[in-house]
């Protein structure tokens, strides 16, 4: 059975490294990504939101579900630290 | 004369005099956000730090009397609480989810309404990382409250 267990890791492994040969490289100007999304939020974010900080205009406003994902990713935390370390009152 | 945590005459000025102007460059960090580097997160924690150094110089007893620890879950659930209505107000006046330009502030118009929709976002990201750092800083610590 552990056997199993590692021929199915090894396989993987296998996949993911045939899969990273598709990719594009590291700051490939042509990636899809560079082409298609970046370019869009550099030229428009201005017009769109009067904000000059293209940062603050992609993770708040174009980005904004991602961001309140992560505000809720912390807040999480902060209550299951009141849940863990809270100190109870003994019996 | 109160009794302090610590009776060194130059941490407690030092301290004293420092928490106003942490406070002060933590609103402008969050306000600030749209012109330069900083936002919500990056203010929410300074003003977590200031609260934080309040609490190591003053001592326990008299630093929850100044801030009470229920207070910044409060204020962590009321920032959490400004971001989920930003989300959701704009679905009931006929946008999408977080779609700035459809919150009810009629005087304002399409791009100014987005830069105040980050602006009101970014105030409850700030709230809500404030008050979560200042939670965790209290349980940590671990005296009862």
């Amino acid at each position: 059975m552990k056997w199993f267990n590692a021929l199915i890791m090894l396989l993987f492994v296998a996949l993911m490294l045939y899969a990273t040969v598709g990719l594009p490289d590291h700051a490939d100007p042509q990636a899809p990504a560079n082409v298609h999304v970046s370019p869009t939020y550099i030229e428009d974010s201005v017009a769109d939101t009067h904000t000059p900080n293209v940062v603050t205009a992609v993770l708040a406003d174009y980005r904004g579900y991602d961001t309140l994902g992560e505000t809720v990713v912390i807040f999480t935390a902060g209550l299951a630290c009141v849940l863990i370390l809270m100190k109870r009152k003994n019996k | 004369m109160i009794k302090l945590h610590y009776q060194s005459i130059i941490v407690q000025t030092v301290c004293s005099l420092l928490i106003p102007f942490i406070q002060l460059f933590a609103l402008y960090v969050i306000i600030h956000g749209h012109y330069g580097p900083g936002g919500g997160f990056q203010g929410g924690v300074l003003l977590a730090v200031s609260i934080i150094l309040q609490r190591l110089y003053l001592g326990n007893k008299i630093s929850y009397q100044k801030f009470p620890p229920k207070l910044a879950l409060t204020l962590g659930a009321v920032g959490m609480l400004i971001f989920g209505f930003a989300g959701v107000v704009p679905m009931a006046f006929g946008g999408a989810f977080l779609d700035y330009g459809y919150l009810p502030f009629f005087w304002v118009h399409d791009a100014e309404l987005r830069a105040l929709g980050i602006l009101i976002v970014e105030i409850g990201i700030g709230l809500a990382v404030f008050g979560t750092l200042v939670l965790i800083f209290d349980n940590l610590v671990g005296e009862r409250w």
